[in-house]
Parts: structure tokens; C-alpha cells; sequence
């Protein structure tokens, strides 16, 4: 009965913080991911005419893939200060890296007499690259898609490193001062979080398998 | 930026790296055999990589405290998922013929899984290897977080005094790592590769003789 009641306390006076932290977190994700596919897709389809390039382009992003979202947030910080701007940035910075390579790696990987077939049936440079190989792609760019969006769910915690929120202020400051409910409070809703989305675009990339590869036997 | 920071990190991932290996590739040989507790191994070591990684050691934390042992347990469970999903890929895509020739042999169980199907599987498991200790050189740098030591002191400590400089280093020291490491490891990959693609047929007829 008292671990209910102080459970309740807890939510009263925690809960809205949460509830606000919780979103905080969400809309980091979803700017930043979403301003990242944009820009990656784009890129990727502008490079994948010059395979060279692209392949220079897939080992320097693989390269600063292994440097630690942190040191994005920190270094950006110095720059630009303690805004939701600095975290905004780094993270997209981060999260281009992945659906960049996937997309120039999925597009690379398209099968040539699809694009032999496209070339014969007429269809123009432009034609085959939107209606043939971007869609034989997607498969392989949503799994870039499903990875930064994982990588951003769990840097977004650092957001709360230089004051800008999120749920990273709960598991932080529960860190900091030895308070073990602040962590899970903070811990288990940025899990869930990461966990969800994942499943919901691993759904989606089924999707548009399925429907590639009935393309494919249509064809 | 000194020696121990970078000899703490390079201890942590080290140990952490090969309690993976150990319990990796045995949850990637049971997940091979029992496919539907397989599927439940699989499904969960997935679930704790997508686990935001300061989340993940702060759960840890609350049980085992702060300092190392906190983050290695932690870069065990999050580096899981490469070794245990290649090592159940490698042991799949074992060919049938192989497999079916070693059973016509007289082999066991067990035999086959020793001397066909884990050699034969090797290329594989060593990608996982390779790809799990990549990912814990960079997520090692969260063990700063939960009084852990290594480089993730220097990149914290810079911005907090907002030094430049100190993150820069850190972060080169950090991408010198995961470089060498992947490097030497494709490399060595190669040897193993060639090793295992050789000659396994007449290999595998020797060892039964044994």
C-alpha cells in the first residue's frame, strides 16, 4: 500500500517532467532523422551516377561513423553553445552517416539487367534510377533509416549533457546523485522508445520488400 | 591524456570483447540447434542493442554499482548481437552435403559441430568479432558516465572545461582504435579465410580418422 501511495507521490510530482522529457526526446529523434534522411537520400541519389565518388564517399562516412555521437555534441557545443541548435546538428550530422551509406550502398548493389531491362524499355537515366533502382533500394536504405534512428534515440540522452533536456536529465542527474528511480524513470522510456520505433520500421521495410519483389515476378 | 586512460579503455573493451565471444557464440550454437528458443535468443539481443547504451549502463549501475565492472557488463550485453546472429548464419549456411557426409561418417553431433560445422562457419563468426569490437571501442566512451574510466573522461572532461583541444585528441585517439583494430582484423580475417575455404573436404576426412 505505502509503495503505491509513494509511487503516486512520485508521479506527482515528476510526471509532467517526464511527460515533457519524453517529448522533448521524440522530437529530437524526428527532426533530426527526418532532416537527415532528406538530405542522405538526396545526396545518394545525386552520387549514384559516379560510383567512384560514392565508393570514396561509403568509406569516409564508415570512418566517421566510429566516432562517438558525443563528441559531435561537445565539439558543435563549443561553437555554437548550450541551444537545442548544437543538438539538433550533431545528431543529424550523426544520423546521415548511415542512411548515406546504405543508400549508395543499395543502390550499387541493384542488379544490372534491372537497369539493363529499364535502358531497353526505354526509360531515360533519370526514369530508370526513380522507378527502377531507388524502389529495388529501399529495402536496404530504410535498414540505414532503422540503424540512425536507433543511434539518435540513444545520443539524444546526451542532449541533457549540455542543458538541452530530454530523458537524458532524468538517467543523468539519477546517475549524478545516486537516485536509482530518477535512472529507470529515464532508462526505461528512452528503451521503449528506441524499441518501438525500431519495430515500426522494420514493418515498413518489410513492407516494401514484399512489394519489390512482387514487382519482380510481374516482371 | 594519458596512458592509463587509453590502457583503461583498450582493458575494458578487451575484457568486455571476449566475454562476448564466449557467450556469444554459445548462445549462436544453442539458437542453431533449438530454432525456437533461437528465435527468442535472436529477438532479445536485438532488443538490448536497440537499448539507448547510457540507459542500458544505468540500469546496470543500479545493480552493480559504479565502475568497470558496470561497463564492461554493459558493452557484453550490447555487443552481443553481431557474434550471436553471425555465428547462427555461419553455422546455417553450412553446406547440406557437408553436413550430410559428416552424418554418414559416423559423426556426432557434436562431433560435426567442432570439427565441420564451427570451422566451416569461422569466416563468419570472425565479421562478428570484428564488427562487436568496433562498436565497443565507441560505446566504451559512455563508461565516463558510470565512473568507468577510459577515453570517455577525456572527450567529458573537455566539454566540460570546454577544451577543444582535449576532445579532439580523445576523438582521434578513439577513431586510431577503431581503425587499427578493423584494419588489422580484416587482415586477419583474410588469413583465417583462406585457411577455412581451402581444402575442407580432405580436412574434414583426417579428422575423422583421428
Amino acid at each position: 500500500m505505502s509503495g503505491v501511495m509513494r509511487m503516486t507521490e512520485w508521479f506527482n510530482r515528476y510526471g509532467n517532467m517526464l511527460f515533457t522529457a519524453t517529448g522533448t526526446h521524440l522530437l529530437y529523434v524526428v527532426i533530426c532523422v527526418s532532416i537527415a534522411f532528406v538530405v542522405a537520400l538526396s545526396l545518394g541519389l545525386l552520387l549514384s551516377r559516379k560510383p567512384r565518388v560514392a565508393n570514396v564517399i561509403v568509406a569516409v562516412a564508415s570512418i566517421l561513423q566510429t566516432i562517438p555521437g558525443i563528441v559531435f555534441i561537445g565539439v558543435l557545443f563549443l561553437y555554437l553553445g548550450m541551444t537545442p541548435l548544437t543538438v539538433i546538428v550533431a545528431l543529424t550530422i550523426y544520423a546521415i552517416f548511415p542512411i548515406l551509406k546504405n543508400t549508395l550502398i543499395g543502390l550499387s548493389e541493384v542488379p544490372f539487367e534491372y537497369k539493363d531491362a529499364a535502358k531497353g524499355c526505354g526509360m531515360s537515366s533519370k526514369q530508370s534510377l526513380f522507378q527502377v533502382e531507388l524502389p529495388l533500394a529501399m529495402p536496404t536504405i530504410l535498414g540505414g533509416l532503422k540503424m540512425s534512428t536507433v543511434f539518435t534515440v540513444s545520443w539524444a540522452v546526451l542532449a541533457s549533457m549540455i542543458g538541452q533536456g530530454g530523458l537524458g536529465d532524468f538517467v543523468y542527474i539519477g546517475i549524478n546523485t545516486n537516485n536509482n528511480m530518477l535512472i529507470i524513470a529515464g532508462a526505461i522510456p528512452a528503451a521503449i522508445m528506441a524499441i518501438i520505433l525500431s519495430i515500426l520500421l522494420t514493418r515498413l521495410q518489410n513492407k516494401v520488400k514484399l512489394r519489390v519483389s512482387g514487382m519482380a515476378v510481374q516482371s | 591524456m594519458t596512458w592509463e586512460m587509453i590502457g583503461d579503455h583498450l582493458f575494458i573493451v578487451f575484457i568486455a570483447v571476449a566475454i562476448t565471444m564466449l557467450i556469444g557464440i554459445l548462445l549462436g550454437i544453442i539458437s542453431y540447434y533449438f530454432k525456437r528458443l533461437g528465435l527468442i535468443i535472436l529477438w532479445l539481443v536485438e532488443i538490448l542493442q536497440t537499448i539507448p547504451a547510457l540507459a542500458l549502463l544505468g540500469l546496470i549501475m543500479i545493480v552493480l554499482g559504479a565502475g568497470k565492472v558496470t561497463t564492461i557488463t554493459g558493452l557484453v550485453l550490447y555487443s552481443l548481437l553481431p557474434v550471436v546472429q553471425n555465428t547462427n548464419l555461419g553455422l546455417k549456411e553450412v553446406d547440406e552435403g557437408v553436413k550430410d557426409a559428416a552424418r554418414g561418417m559416423g559423426m556426432t553431433r557434436t562431433q560435426r559441430l567442432f570439427m565441420i560445422e564451427l570451422p566451416l562457419s569461422m569466416p563468419l563468426i570472425f565479421t562478428g568479432f570484428r564488427i562487436s569490437i568496433v562498436n565497443a571501442i565507441g560505446v566504451a566512451v559512455f563508461g565516463a558516465f558510470v565512473g568507468g574510466g577510459g577515453l570517455g573522461n577525456i572527450l567529458y572532461q573537455g566539454i566540460r572545461v570546454q577544451n577543444a583541444r582535449l576532445i579532439l585528441q580523445g576523438t582521434l585517439v578513439l577513431m586510431l582504435m577503431a581503425f587499427v583494430f578493423d584494419f588489422g582484423m580484416g587482415y586477419l580475417q583474410k588469413i583465417v579465410e583462406a585457411k577455412t575455404t581451402h581444402n575442407p573436404d580432405i580436412e574434414s576426412d583426417d579428422s575423422v580418422s583421428m
